[in-house]
């Protein structure tokens, strides 16, 4: 094969466009050389999450304080360990030996709480030897009083505060639920983020009927799932100067060349890994090189961005009509529509 | 040489230290107060500390001290350096290989933190009553009498037992010294290298059991032999003292501290001189100052090595002017001629005085008594027993620090008297247990030991509750070594951590004119004067105290750390006390708060040093009035109305609960450690913040919440209509759900005073509310808004007559929760897991039981004064209780059997021979009733008062005996209760013995798998991978599967239960267990604090257990076996989760998980391993028919109990022994 399926994400060179997304499989040493020997261009660490650490430490402080000091038999219940392992140590260590164990570019993940919290924890992430950051921001306003522009102001700063105090580059993965998201974007980007990540699947609690409580669960994505980040990738690749990074719903090669054909630099997926192996990227791989050799494409950047929504010749297909066309073309016989 | 760097540590660390670095294996067994010396050597070797030889320590915890010493003393016998560390029972159990260990002539040092023995009662403080009970053991004894002397003789004793061969026993004075912290110079390895002959330690090693060079040791002796090779070893002992201050001379050239066989201090030419030893030294020689320094002739003779008693040394340490002579003792010996040390003084000034000669005549000498538990000994006291010695005739075998007023032997003293130095801070926190208090003032001890020249030191009492206790902190600080080893009587600082303290203590009392006082206060500078009560207003005018508040609860708030607000008051406490610069002083405690917890996490550290900042900006003082204008006042010490109360609880227990049992008299005590029970519900100590309140609308009346609560402060009764007549308005009650029962009425109704705000009952609720989900039928809710109702609720509640319990279904949750709990308001932890046990017990079995405790929580919470939460009906009857020791409880429960049914079948012998006198059909009846119902009890109970009615009428000795014991032929049910750590542990030995006796006892190991009374250490009972002390890295092996080995005899009634996983099988189990006519054993799951859980969730974690087959329920009844039944039955589902999943919530398992992943993997591989294969063995026991087997063989030694349970037990009717 002769076609050139090397990209560019967050200043990395990758040798394809297949990324490993944070999740259980770039969290293993093991699992995380299986993805790079099947093909992955990138692999992302699963996020650092400031406000587990803060919980687990705060729990273990609880554990140890409560009801010491109390009773003259029984000053305390534990024995006091020399290493807890909170805190980020444990992540920044295995960034560390999975940056000596296989050789793709790796990035750090980091879903912090505080302002203080993602600027220390993303230095860390920086000094343990992350090629690139990934920020996974996640806001839910309860509060009514808070407006969509105060919501979005809180993750601009966090943005700027973090690309303030790091070198390598950044990248923000987003949820779907903006207002406006170009201007959003933009706002990002021009804070000093290097690329996006679209979109962010979130743990989104489920009701237990028999408890009548919230459990928190993740379900693995659907194929159709795509269909967003495509439009969304569609829309902003000629409008905003940073990379672009496609996730959730990418589970067949259709669906990658789909999402490139949009414009994303890299598509990243966890789901289809986890059902079918590590070794399915070799598929992927395999089959993209060859849809590419067959429709004459020399490299994977010549199709990048060759639909955006400047380059499609029908944007008007990416913006609210066509949801009245699906609807009104809709009919119980009819396959599936043609993503993927 | 190493420097030597100061540390602050408490006496305890003091001398592990020592004994860690100078010993290879360390055998270990909890006991207050020295569990914590056996916990550090256990985390130092966890940690791969090493010894001076540069090996890690082995370090073993053991089933009981007598097995820790039998450990030692064999390691000692294969060429190992070994010690152990313990107290009072401790050291008893140890006796026996003590006398072994001397008589082998082996080198080994036994510290101990000295402890009270119990006698008419527990007692964990201090006295010499246990090492004095060993001084017959042939071992040498070296007292230390402070933390620095801990440490330092510690060091003397380990090399002087390598000199001489003796062994020792390294003492020193249980919480004084054991637990209080002091700053002290630490002995750098060097200097412990320097102190041990490395040519003793090869003589040791050399003498050590060798197959390479076999020797026989501890052969058996015949008359021809013994007493001489008894005395062989005479020349070794009478070594001793030149070579133990060989020693001390050659630490006192190594550090500069001299060390005396025998230390005199005070006038050389004194006439008067105190002989002692222990920390009450500290106390004599502050008075000893202040009296020289006014010219008088008085001395201190301190005594160091107590055995072998070097009577040559002490009379040359004496000075020969001494005309009297006071020996204090810190020990009781009841019918002796004088107490240990007196005896010996006597005895060496008999035997060496040089009478006569230079015109010096014998001294006088008397013995007295001090400090028993712990009782504080002062400089007060030790004047007058200066002042007693320079009497005409000076008291003998007097008693200090107590009001003897029966047999008039104690000193009255001058409380006025003080030696407290001008330049010495002494400062007073009075904290809630586990508000942070203590750790707060303990880090400001090490803050000023370890950054400033000053002399440090802290000392902490805790009062008898475990859930919602009293701390109060005492620091000193001064430009001298302090050794006033007594609390702080005069503070010039007086700090209030908790704002409701002001309503119930008088803290005040130990200000010092113009002292300063820190209160922690919601309230404002402009608005808290109007908050204080009238005597806390007036005792700050009277005294011109310098008055701040702080908003500890908002800094704490605002730093994100809720509720622990110990940081911003020691950084008040900082700013106000000027004992640094305050900027100093912030870096300081932001640099101790890194070294603290710093491990626990940056988030943790930043909290805490956020409190730091913020606290010095929330400080005010308040601008204090000329008068006292408050209309509020202190609440009195007890809550009773007059009629309640009896006069003992009028006279002694409301001074115990107003703090004032320092002043009760001798006559105010029972002679014999008997006290009345029913009085928990006397002491109101209010300390929830949020009460359960009920929802009668959503009730569902099962009960739940009622069986669940440990401290009986939720209640559910049902009663007739009318019965609700006089009901305050607030009362809430609902029609009872019962079809039999239809002019019925229920509540559910909470003690608000009583409940601890835990949270369980709400927890177990299952009626949720349609619309609102998170709303129940009980909900947490602040207390103040409904206190004034729920009291007056409560108190009617009180009076509605009790369910009749004969027509209770019992067997039922909701059935079981009308009945009166009599074991009420305990003071254990909040959501305690034993408790709701013990008030299922006392609900169903109360009103006849009799119950043998073990020592352990059970004891403390059911036991401890002030109140005991056992309680009585209306009719005065209830659990008779009674604790005897650890490790003896099952055969103390037996003997409680034993007795009982020997007095049953001795009454029923003389109902037969009154049988004609009394009628034929009573006496039939009384013999013959079967007694399994309450309806048949009741019966019984009433033939027993028609027996009695006709007793009165027979006038014969019979009639009189038969009368004393006739409640005996109602039918008594005997309880044996204990925790883990007795009946896997230290009482094992005893528990499978009463198993065999086939006798009717009912043993309730409250199962939480670890020592829990003493702090969380690893019992045989802990589970696999669970971190606990002494098994600081996850306990590595497979837990003891007790109920098993009690199935395997085949007679014992055995039941497995865990009331939030089941609780109608445990109902059901108690039942079964004690109608069964043997033995029974019932393991409940009893969820603990150390389990690392949110208490309030606490009975879904018991279910979690179950459902991960971690606590398998089932229950084994021989009845089943001889009937053809299934005999094993298990009573919860095949394991449905994974032992994992299950473990990763409890911090127990979590913690190794995170400290250790990858053992924590291995080990929770292993435990699954252990639960699977156990339910396969379960399943195979149920699987067992053994339908038509032979019924199983009744012990051999059952004499009097049906060990099948097919029938009352016979009574005895030959050679009846009258009682």
């Amino acid at each position: 094969m002769n076609v050139d399926l090397s990209t560019r994400y967050l200043g990395q060179n990758l040798v394809n466009p297949l990324g490993a997304s944070a999740g259980p499989l770039t969290g293993r040493l093991d699992s995380l050389r299986r993805l790079q020997d099947a093909g992955a261009a990138v692999a992302v660490l699963p996020s650092l999450f400031e406000e587990q650490i803060q919980h687990d430490e705060q729990e273990l402080e609880r554990l140890y304080e409560y009801q010491a000091e109390s009773f003259a038999e029984s000053l305390s219940f534990f024995p006091e360990l020399e290493n807890y392992n909170t805190g980020p140590r444990g992540y920044l260590k295995y960034l560390e030996t999975a940056k000596r164990a296989v050789s793709i570019p790796l990035i750090g993940s980091l879903n912090g709480c505080s302002s203080s919290g993602w600027v220390r924890y993303a230095k860390a992430i920086q000094n343990a030897g992350a090629d690139a950051l990934e920020l996974n921001i996640y806001f839910v306003p309860t509060n009514p009083e808070m407006t969509s522009t105060d919501v979005e102001n809180r993750y601009v700063q966090l943005v700027a505060q973090v690309c303030q105090s790091v070198s390598i580059p950044v990248g923000v993965k987003l949820g779907q639920n903006f207002s406006s998201l170009p201007h959003f974007a933009r706002r990002l980007v021009y804070a000093g983020a290097a690329g996006l990540v679209l979109f962010n699947r979130y743990l989104e609690a489920d009701i237990d009927l028999e408890s009548l409580t919230f459990k928190p669960d993740l379900i693995l994505s659907h194929r159709h799932e795509a269909r967003v980040p495509i439009r969304w990738i569609a829309i902003l690749r000629d409008q905003i100067n940073a990379s672009l990074a496609a996730t959730g719903g990418v589970h067949r090669t259709q669906g990658i060349i789909k999402l490139l054909l949009a414009g994303a630099d890299v598509t990243f997926m966890t789901s289809v890994l986890l059902l079918k192996g590590p070794d399915f990227l070799r598929t992927l791989l395999v089959d993209l090189a060859r849809w590419l050799e067959e429709h004459e494409y020399s490299s994977v950047e010549q199709l990048k961005g060759s639909m955006s929504r400047g380059n499609a010749p029908d944007p008007g297909q990416l913006e609210r009509a066509n949801y009245m066309q699906a609807l009104i073309e809709y009919s119980p016989h009819r396959r599936e529509p043609h993503f993927d | 040489m190493q420097s030597r760097q100061p540390v602050t540590v408490d006496g305890n660390e003091a001398a592990a230290s020592i004994a860690h670095r100078l010993s290879e294996v360390i055998a270990i067994y909890p006991i207050t107060p020295a569990s914590p010396m056996g916990e550090l050597a256990d985390a130092w070797s966890a940690q791969g500390r090493t010894n001076i030889f540069g090996a890690v320590p082995d370090v073993i915890e053991m089933q009981s001290e007598a097995g820790a010493a039998a450990t030692v003393h064999g390691a000692l016998q294969t060429g190992a350096l070994s010690t152990t560390f313990t107290a009072s029972q401790g050291l008893l159990l140890m006796i026996p290989t003590m006398y072994k260990i001397a008589g082998e002539l082996t080198p080994t040092v036994f510290h101990i933190s000295a402890r009270t023995i119990a006698t008419h009662c527990l007692s964990i403080f201090g006295d010499h009553s246990d090492v004095m009970a060993c001084r017959q053991c042939g071992w040498a004894m070296l007292c230390s009498n402070s933390v620095q002397e801990a440490h330092d003789l510690a060091l003397v004793a380990h090399a002087a037992t390598l000199e001489t061969r003796v062994p020792f026993v390294h003492f020193f004075d249980g919480f004084r010294t054991s637990h209080e912290v002091n700053k002290i110079e630490q002995l750098a390895d060097d200097d412990l290298r320097s102190m041990i002959d490395p040519a003793c330690v090869e003589a040791h090693r050399a003498r050590s059991l060798d197959p390479d060079r076999p020797v026989l040791r501890g052969s058996a002796q015949n008359p021809d032999v013994f007493f001489q090779a008894r005395e062989a070893c005479n020349r070794f002992y009478d070594a001793v003292p030149s070579l133990v201050q060989a020693k001390m001379d050659q630490f006192a050239a190594l550090t500069g501290r001299e060390y005396h066989l025998f230390q005199y201090e005070g006038a050389p030419d004194a006439q008067r001189v105190i002989v002692m030893m222990g920390s009450g030294v500290g106390a004599v020689a502050e008075a000893l100052k202040v009296l020289t320094d006014r010219g008088e002739k008085v001395g201190l003779l301190k005594v160091r090595l107590y055995r072998p008693f070097a009577v040559e040394a002490f009379i040359k340490a004496l000075p020969r002017t001494v005309r009297t002579i006071a020996v204090l003792d810190r020990t009781k010996e009841p019918g002796a001629m004088g107490e240990p040390l007196y005896q010996d003084v006597v005895t060496a000034l008999a035997e060496q005085w040089p009478n006569g000669s230079n015109g010096h005549p014998r001294p006088v000498v008397i013995g007295g008594r001090y400090g028993l538990s712990s009782k504080e000994f002062t400089p007060a006291m030790a004047a007058r027993v200066f002042h007693e010695l320079s009497s005409e005739q000076p008291k003998q075998h007097f008693t200090i620090g107590i009001i003897d007023d029966v047999t008039h032997l104690s000193l009255k003293w001058d409380e006025e008297f003080t030696t407290e130095g001008s330049d010495v801070t002494r400062a007073v926190f009075y904290g809630l247990g586990s508000d942070g208090t203590v750790g707060a003032t303990k880090n400001s001890v090490k803050i000023i030991g370890e950054n400033t020249p000053l002399y440090a030191q802290g000392y902490f009492v805790y009062d008898s509750k475990k859930a919602g206790s009293v701390t109060i902190s005492h620091l000193r600080f001064s430009p001298r070594p302090i050794d006033s080893t007594y609390l702080i009587e005069r503070a010039n600082f007086v700090a209030c951590h908790q704002f409701q303290f002001l309503e119930r203590l008088d803290m005040l009392q130990l200000a010092d004119p113009e002292a300063t006082f820190l209160l922690n206060s919601p309230f404002g500078p402009d608005e808290v004067w109007g908050r204080l009560p009238r005597e806390v207003q007036q005792q700050i005018i009277d005294k011109r105290l310098k008055f701040y508040v702080v908003d500890g609860y908002s800094v704490a708030q605002m730093a994100g750390m809720a509720g622990r607000f110990n940081t911003a008051m020691q950084t008040c406490f900082f700013a106000l006390a000027n004992v640094l610069p305050r900027e100093q002083a912030v870096e300081k405690i932001k640099e101790s708060i890194r070294k603290t917890y710093g491990r626990r996490g940056e988030s943790v550290l930043q909290s805490n040093w956020a409190a730091v900042d913020g606290a010095l900006a929330s400080l005010h003082q308040v601008e204090v009035p000329a008068e006292a204008t408050s209309t509020t006042h202190r609440l009195p010490a007890i809550s009773v109305t007059g009629n309640q109360m009896d006069a003992f609880i009028e006279r002694v227990t409301a001074m115990l609960l107003s703090g004032q049992g320092d002043r009760l008299p001798v006559s105010a005590l029972p002679v014999d450690g008997t006290f009345p029970t029913n009085t928990a519900r006397f002491e109101k100590r209010s300390i929830a913040i949020d009460i359960p309140i009920w929802d009668k609308n959503l009730c569902t009346q099962c009960g739940l919440c009622a069986l669940v609560c440990p401290h009986a402060a939720i209640r559910m009764k049902a009663f007739p209509s009318q019965a609700c007549e006089a009901a305050p308005k607030s009362f809430q009650s609902k029609p009872y759900a019962a079809k039999e029962l239809p002019d019925y009425l229920m509540t559910i109704q909470v003690a608000p005073d009583d409940c601890t705000g835990c949270g369980v009952c709400v927890d177990v609720c299952p009626a949720k509310s349609k619309e609102v989900v998170k709303h129940k039928a009980i909900n947490m809710e602040a207390k103040l808004p409904h206190l004034a109702t729920e009291r007056e609720n409560f108190d009617f509640f009180l009076q509605i007559p009790e369910f009749d319990r004969t027509s209770a279904k019992i067997d039922t949750v909701k059935g079981s929760q009308l009945l009166q709990p009599l074991f009420e308001f305990s003071g254990a932890c909040a959501g305690c897991g034993e408790t709701p046990y013990l008030k299922l017990l006392s609900q169903l079995f109360g009103d006849r039981a009799v119950i043998g405790n073990a020592t352990g929580c059970s004891s403390i919470y059911g036991g401890n004064l002030p109140t005991t939460p056992w309680a009585q009906n209306a009719l005065g009857r209830g659990p008779a209780w009674n604790n005897s020791l650890f490790e003896d409880t099952a055969e103390f429960g037996l003997g409680l059997r034993m007795a009982i049914d020997q007095k049953q079948g001795y009454a029923q012998y003389l109902l037969a021979q009154l049988s004609g006198q009394l009628g034929d059909g009573l006496v039939q009846q009384l013999i013959e009733s079967s007694q399994t119902n309450e309806a048949e009890l009741a019966q019984q109970r009433q033939r027993v008062a028609a027996l009695r009615k006709r007793l009165t009428r027979i006038n014969s000795p019979d009639a009189k005996r038969l009368d004393a014991i006739a409640d005996s032929l109602v039918k008594r049910s005997v309880w044996i209760v204990g925790g883990d750590g007795w009946a896997y542990d230290i009482g094992y030995g005893g528990l499978d013995h009463v198993l065999t006796t086939g006798r009717d006892v009912n043993i309730l190991v409250l199962d939480t798998g670890v020592y829990s009374n003493t702090g969380g250490q690893a019992s045989k009972a802990t589970f696999r991978g669970a971190v606990a002390k002494f098994a600081s890295g996850g306990k590595a092996s497979r837990k003891k599967d007790l109920g098993m080995m009690a199935v395997a005899y085949g007679n014992v009634y055995v039941g497995q239960v865990a009331m939030g996983a089941n609780p109608a099988q445990t109902i059901r189990t108690f039942q079964e267990a004690e109608s069964y006519h043997g033995p029974s054993l019932i393991l409940a799951y009893s969820h603990c604090i150390a389990h690392g859980i949110n208490m309030t969730t606490s009975m879904g974690h018991q279910k979690d257990a179950v459902n991960c087959g971690f606590w398998p329920l089932y229950h084994f009844d021989p009845r089943q076996a001889q009937s053809g039944g299934q005999s094993f039955r298990l009573d919860s589902h095949k394991p449905k989760t994974r032992f994992r999943d299950f473990a990763m919530l409890e911090g127990r398992f979590a913690m190794l998980a995170r400290s250790n992943p990858e053992h924590a993997e291995r080990l929770f591989a292993l435990a699954q391993r252990d639960i699977d294969d156990q339910w396969r063995y379960y399943e195979q026991m149920a699987a067992i028919d053994r339908g038509g087997s032979t019924s199983p063989a009744p012990a051999e030694s059952a004499t009097n109990a049906d060990v099948n349970g097919d029938s009352i037990p016979s009574p005895k009717t030959t050679n009846p022994v009258a009682l």
